[in-house]
């Protein structure tokens, strides 16, 4: 295993990461809610009384956001390399992947391992565990 | 009220997968890439959400209610089986190949980024196939899904 010193960001990493933990606090304390994103988006499709109007608000923060840090500086960098085939299969695993298992990377990985969840836990090794594996085929054996 | 504050919880987590570098694929692959040059940057991410996170669920086991008045729901789950090895397994898959999850496809999706909006639309029909399968497929009919986070 070689690090990459040029990309690695920590410090940018670790404040990205608090203000992420500060919105996790803010929806669940005073919500009472998890910020589980794939949650909060998939609960859009079953529609059930006076249960949408927060589940909308949070998605329109997260696309508004980039509006938002825009106004005071430039927009990091965003490079999608995946071509449209591939976005399009990813996205459907995606989308099947975090319904059955029940969460995405906010939700298992960050609000489950803050509350210390095994089960939350157990589904974070497995994704990360298929995301390494994933991606040491498709760049290492397949070799694109 | 109750969805503003919603509102503005997300606008902050946007703001943290920006400030974070973690709404760009590409950073993601990084970390995910373990036998190439290896970016741990999500790892430190990680680290910032969790300390954070951890205070925040510490506050709230404290309180049945939330400022707005509405219950604290956690979810009651603590089965390990077959459905959220098996799902989490295929979100990872999905994960590798593109490198995006849910919340920065988002971010990325308000950033303009036209590929982003290819990558929702799939993520969207995928979880629709999954409401499709729950309701008229063959286990539909079982104790429904009990949380999602």
């Amino acid at each position: 295993m070689t690090i990459d010193w040029t990309a690695f960001t920590p410090w940018s990493g670790v404040i990205g990461g608090a203000i992420i933990g500060l919105a996790v606090a803010l929806l669940l304390l005073a919500n009472g809610r998890i910020a589980g994103i794939s949650g909060i988006v998939g609960g859009l499709l079953r529609p059930s009384t006076g249960d949408i109007a927060w589940r909308v608000a949070f998605v329109a923060g997260l696309v508004a956001a980039p509006v938002a840090y825009a106004i005071v500086a430039t927009l990091p960098p965003i490079n999608v390399e995946a071509s449209y085939p591939t976005l399009v299969l990813a996205g459907l695993l995606v989308g099947v992947g975090t319904r059955y298992g029940a969460g995405c990377t906010s939700g298992h990985a960050v609000c489950g391992i803050s509350r210390l969840s095994l089960r939350s836990i157990g589904a974070t090794l497995a994704f990360m565990a298929a995301g390494f594996l994933t991606v040491f085929v498709v760049s290492h054996l397949l070799g694109a | 009220m109750y969805a503003l504050s919603s509102f503005i919880a997300g606008l902050i987590f946007g703001l943290g997968l920006l400030v974070s570098r973690m709404a760009n694929p590409a950073k993601v692959l990084g970390f995910l890439d373990l036998a190439g040059a290896w970016d741990p940057s999500l790892a430190f991410v990680m680290i910032g959400a969790v300390a954070i996170g951890a205070v925040a669920f510490a506050m709230a086991r404290r309180r049945a209610s939330g400022w707005l008045g509405t219950p604290i729901t956690l979810p009651a789950t603590r089965t390990i089986d077959g459905r959220l090895v098996g799902g989490s397994l295929l979100f990872g898959i999905g994960w590798g190949l593109a490198g995006f999850c849910p919340g920065p496809a988002l971010v990325a999706l308000g950033a303009g980024i036209g590929k982003a909006l290819v990558f929702v639309a799939a993520m969207l029909a995928g979880m629709l196939v999954f409401e499709l399968l729950e309701r008229f497929g063959p286990s539909s009919g079982r104790e429904e899904a009990r949380w999602h986070l």
